[in-house]
């Protein structure tokens, strides 16, 4: 399993400006309609939406048409490679969700008696390190069984 | 209300295209899928909640947001083993287990959140 993370800005070239249009649009609406039900249903219904998966199905989505093109361009049967493509983006929103969790919990515990900016970059930052620590422990983990299945097999 | 809807629209769709983009940049994928659960409308929502209605009432909602993060825990594994076991198209698995997300939401909100 590859834990060398890489950037690669060739990718936003394969992206159509509706595609990001349709996300703007729909990260801008669940974040409109999370203030509607706050407003209409008080806070505690209202936060349950800050947690809800807008964007995720519209990049899902995307991922597996782009793996599918991919593969058309380069006159391969793509078989099941966008659904792969769209399992292992799961599975990495599955560990950002973990990191998410703790991301609220913070910012529902500092939030009363510290500074707005101060809570937010912090509880973010954590978001962030929190779901890369188990992103490089469930990777490394795979990378293990990898190497233990191919020393048992040899 | 139609200028804050406006205003929620732009903070929001700012927040969740910059985390995308991020997501889209970053290799390997299952690195990248962490930004699909990046904290964007929730950094939107609760700076704009602050604004207008206090510290409080922006906790509250992180309270709540602690449940929602759970409920979308829950859907982000399942719509990995259901891609998993049964191949499933994206569309599909995302968008039916997005009952899931409510069920679980909702499930916490009552027994824990409902007061």
């Amino acid at each position: 399993m590859n834990l060398k993370v890489k950037v690669n800005f060739s990718v936003l070239k394969e992206t159509n400006w509706y595609e990001y249009a349709t996300r703007f649009l729909i990260g801008g609406g669940i974040t409109a309609f999370a203030g509607i039900v706050a407003k209409k249903f008080g806070p505690t219904v209202g936060g349950l939406f800050l947690a809800f998966p807008a964007i995720f199905p519209a990049s899902a989505t995307l991922i597996e048409k782009h793996e599918k093109e991919k593969k058309e361009k380069a006159s391969v049967n793509p078989g099941f490679r966008g659904q792969i493509a769209v399992a292992l983006d799961a599975a990495g929103a599955t560990m950002g969700a973990l990191g998410l969790i703790v991301f609220a919990a913070l910012t529902w515990l500092l939030l009363p008696d510290h500074e707005t900016w101060v809570v937010l970059l912090g509880s973010t930052i954590v978001w962030f390190i929190g779901s890369v620590a188990i992103w490089r422990i469930v990777a490394g983990s795979g990378r293990r069984r990898c190497v233990e299945e191919r020393h048992r097999s040899a | 209300m139609v200028g804050e809807i406006l205003i929620r629209v732009a903070v929001g769709g700012a927040m969740v295209s910059g985390f995308a983009l991020l997501g889209d940049v970053i290799k390997p994928k299952r690195f990248a899928g962490l930004f699909g659960a990046a904290p964007s409308v929730a950094l939107a929502s609760l700076l704009l909640a602050v604004k207008t209605q206090g510290r409080i009432y922006a906790a509250i909602e992180a309270r709540s947001m602690v449940a929602g993060a759970i409920a979308f825990f829950v859907y982000a594994y399942s719509v990995y083993w259901v891609s998993v076991r049964y191949r499933t198209t994206a569309l599909v698995a995302t968008l039916s287990h997005l009952a899931i997300w409510v069920v679980v939401a909702f499930g916490f909100w009552l027994v824990w959140l409902k007061g």
